[in-house]
Formats: C-alpha cells, structure tokens, sequence
C-alpha cells in the first residue's frame, strides 16, 4: 500500500458510474483485448459475482466491451460501444455464471475472444477497487499481472533456457524488469512468462523474443 | 530529497522540518515516487482540473439523466434556487457536488476522488472557494495535493472503499480531504488541516452505503452534497480556533474499525438502509424488472 500514487487518490479520470464496476471494468478488457492481439470476430462475456447482479446500471457490459475494443477507461465512446462493436462486425454476448466457486472474486469477468484467423483467447480480470484490476488467468492457466508496467508476455514450451533467452535480450537492450514470474500448466506443456518492466520494451525486442524455437506467441502490454 | 509519510503525524513533522505546506509535501512524494519532476506531476493535475470544472459546471446548464434514471436535473434546480438558506459560498458547492454526481450516473466524465461516487465533494468545495476567494488555478493545484494528501493517509491507514468501509469511507474520506484543502488554501498550518480532516471524518462516522438498486445515484448525490458541507464546517470550526479531541491519525484508525463493524448489508450490496426500503426497492423493481434500464 507505500506506493499509492496522489493519481490513486486524484484519479482515475473516468467514465462513470464507478471506479471498480466501470473504469475497472474497461480496463479489464483493454488488456484482454490487447492479449488477443488480432482482429476479432466474436467475444463473448462471462461475468461472476457483483458483475453478474449489478453490470446493467453500472454499465459494466459497455465499459468490457469498449476496453476490448481499445477504449481508454476516459474514452467516452465507451458509452457507444455495442453500436461500434457491431460497426465493426465483431458479434459479442454477456452470460452471468451461475452461482460458481464461493473463492472467486466479485468483480471477475471471463473474456473469450475468438480471432477471424480463428484463434480463440480467454483471459480472466478481475476488478480490484478504485479502477485497478489483476489478470488472473490467460487460456485458463493461472497468472497475475495489473497492466500497470509495461509488460511482457511470452507463451512458451517449458523448457530449459527461454528465461535466460528473454532476459538476455531485455538485459542487453538496457531494460530493467521489475517483475518476472513463471506460470505452467506442466512440465514440458504450455507455460507464460510475465516479464513487468520499468521501461518501454522495444517492439523490435519482440521479433528476436519470438525467434526461440519453444516461443510460440508474444503479446506487448505498452503503458 | 527522498520525501516520503506514513501518517499524519509523519507528514506534519516532515512539513515543519522542511517549511513546506501538506500540498507540496504531497507533490514532492509524487516526484520522489515516479521520478517525474514537478512540472509534469502538476501538469496531470491540472488535466484533472480541467475536467473536475468541466463535470461540476455542465450540468447546471445542461441536466443530463442517470443510466438508472433516479437522478438528473437537481444541479439545475439548485443553480435556479432563489434565497436558499445556506450561504453562497455552500450553496455553490453544494451544487457543484450535485452537479458532478449527475455526470458521473449518466456515464460521463469524472475524476474520482477518492472514488467516483464521492467525487463531487472535493471540486465541489475548491471551485465554490474558487469563486467566492478569488483563487488562482495555483492555489487549486495546491489544494488538490493538499487533498490528495490526505487521501493517500486513508487508504493507507483506512480504506475508501464504500464495499470495505461504508460511505463514511467514500463521502467521509472526500470530506476530510477537502477540509483539509480549504483549511491550507486559507493558510492555516499543516496541523490545522489535519486537524479539519479529522472532523470532517469523525463527523460522519459510522455513515453507512445503501445505493437503491446498487446504482451511484440515489442517495449517493445528496450524500455528496452533505460532504461539502461536512467539509466547510470543519474547516471552519478549525479556522476559528477549535481544536478536535481525536487526531487524524487515530480518527481514520476509528473509521476503518467501525466500517469493520457495519453489517455487510451495509456495505455497498445494496441489502440495507435506503435500498431496503419500500420505496428503494419498488425503483430497483421499476429500473431492473422490464430488463435493460
């Protein structure tokens, strides 16, 4: 709680009704939105607890839908988005999950993105109070990051050496991680690592990432 | 200078050993923290002026309808209220706090300080100082750090979450942080302020969040307009030389204890007070029974 930011306290700038249920809410789908990384076709929303009973007049649905989009949780074309989705050709539904694990924060939407390459992704976020959020789950493993540094996804193979790969390229461009942590499904099965950086990460960086044969996706989270 | 507190007693004694105000103590730690330098910190203050002025003044013009439809228009009808009771100076805040709580149910744009429904208090309280003192977009920065301020010491000593604290945890905290503003912008110490906060705190104690229909509209926008005036009567008691029994720091030690103590049913799930009622739930039947609102 020492590095509450005078913006915690001042801040967010946002699109009402509230910060958990609407900014927060947003935001949760920016950062699923970017982890899809494609151009989408469909998106469904399934949202749990507090989301589930109060998302019609918080607007939550329109707050997930226009962070997924790529609305900023200021953007006012939030209130807009369902017309925009649809502009845009993307199909898109919102489910309540039937009373689910009593363990499961209030504020928790599940995303799935289906590409028009057809990939799908699902991601998890979870709204933790005054607009900030933790991802929680990315294709149903376990991670947990906020968005708020740059930050640096990699899904991989588990196996020995892409963390040394991925360092060595961050440390010999200069940046400095703040945070790292390793999530596997298994030994030798799909694994993310999360890399939260103090700097901006390079896009050129992600290219020399990707060229390690156990790499199989990169995803770039800019602040 | 790695200027950092931890309390309010902390950040009094760190304003008296280097002779600067609560405000700019509070700027200095922000640059301490993110390595930005003062201009740029008080330049994204300033952007969150720009549209705290914009959410306080548009709708005395303008009235714009909550999602829920339960407010919208109230900071109209108070801008037009000839001879109200309360002073001028009250009487503006009090609308400019209305004014915001419209802005934000009807989806617009706000600053949340601390929360969004408590976010009419504070530019509620600097903007009616704007006009009735004469002070310079200067002064409003420092009184924003000044309330900023505070509102760091509660989140870290406390919690301003209507969920976690009840009311007295949004409204209250935006009380406390805007007496604490009014009270440095008026030149009182450091100790002063924290000492206005600690009124304003302990004056709504115990302030419960009962939204009806769990939406930020009713009885949120009156509660904020209490704020201001929670706000300006602290400031005022301590401008006039009164001197609260309780300090800030153990009020906001009170505050978390008796929001620890409130029923859930009273912490934001809409289950209790207000929303329980027969009237709050006939409109939660009214806005969620035919579907979308």
């Amino acid at each position: 709680m020492a590095n509450i930011s005078v913006f915690d306290v001042i801040g967010p700038a946002m699109v009402g009704p509230s910060s958990s249920h609407t900014a927060g809410a947003a935001t949760i789908g920016y950062l699923a939105g970017r982890l899809a990384g494609g151009d989408l076709s469909e998106v469904v929303f399934t949202l749990h607890g507090s989301f589930a009973s109060t998302y019609l007049g918080h607007g939550t649905d329109r707050a997930l839908l226009g962070g997924v989009l790529g609305f900023a949780p200021d953007d006012l074309r939030i209130r807009e988005s369902f017309a925009i989705a649809k502009q845009r050709g993307i199909a898109f539904r919102f489910e309540t999950a039937e009373d689910d694990d009593p363990d499961i924060h209030p504020n928790t939407a599940d995303i799935r993105m289906t590409c028009r390459n057809g990939r799908v992704r699902t991601v998890r976020g979870v709204s933790v109070g005054g607009g900030k959020v933790r991802i929680v789950r990315i294709d149903g493993i376990h991670v947990r990051f906020s968005g708020e540094y740059e930050t640096l996804v990699v899904l991989h193979r588990d196996m020995p050496g892409v963390v040394a790969h991925v360092t060595g390229i961050l440390s010999a461009a200069g940046v400095n991680i703040a945070y790292m942590r390793l999530y596997r499904e298994q030994k030798s099965e799909k694994a993310y690592l999360i890399v939260e950086s103090d700097e901006k990460i390079p896009p050129e960086l992600i290219d020399r990432v990707r060229e390690h044969p156990a790499v199989s996706d990169t995803m770039l989270l800019e602040v | 200078m790695a200027v950092d507190f931890a309390s309010g007693a902390q950040l009094i004694e760190l304003c008296r050993k280097e002779n600067i105000s609560i405000g700019r103590a509070m700027l200095l730690r922000e640059c301490a923290q993110t390595e930005a330098s003062e201009e740029e910190v008080r330049e994204r203050m300033r952007s969150a002026l720009r549209i705290m002025r914009e959410s306080a003044m548009r709708p005395q013009e303008t009235p714009v309808r909550s999602v829920g439809g339960l407010i919208g228009g109230e900071a109209r009808d108070l801008a037009g209220q000839k001879d109200p009771l309360c002073g001028s100076l009250l009487h503006d805040a009090m609308t400019m706090a209305a004014a915001v709580l419209e802005v934000n149910a009807s989806m617009g744009v706000i600053v949340a300080a601390p929360t969004a429904g408590s976010a009419g208090v504070v530019p509620g309280v600097l903007l009616s100082m704007e006009k009735h003192r004469g002070l310079s977009e200067e002064d409003l920065l420092e009184g924003l750090f000044a309330a900023g301020a505070v509102g760091y010491l509660l989140m870290r000593l406390a919690s301003v979450s209507g969920a976690e604290a009840g009311c007295q945890a949004e409204v209250g905290s935006a009380a406390a942080m805007a007496a604490a503003a009014a009270v440095c912008l008026c030149g009182g110490s450091p100790k002063m302020s924290l000492d206005a906060a600690s009124f304003a705190l302990g004056n709504l104690l115990g302030l419960v969040c009962d939204p009806i229909a769990g939406l930020v509209e009713r009885p949120c926008q009156s509660r904020n307009v209490l704020g201001v005036a929670d706000a300006l009567t602290a400031a005022d008691l301590v401008l006039a030389g009164v001197r609260p029994a309780v300090p800030f720091d153990e009020m906001a030690q009170a505050m978390q204890k008796v929001g620890r103590a409130l029923p859930v049913s009273l912490r934001e799930t809409a289950k209790g007070g207000c929303a329980a009622t027969p009237s709050g739930k006939r409109l939660k039947e009214i806005i969620f029974g035919c579907g979308r609102p």
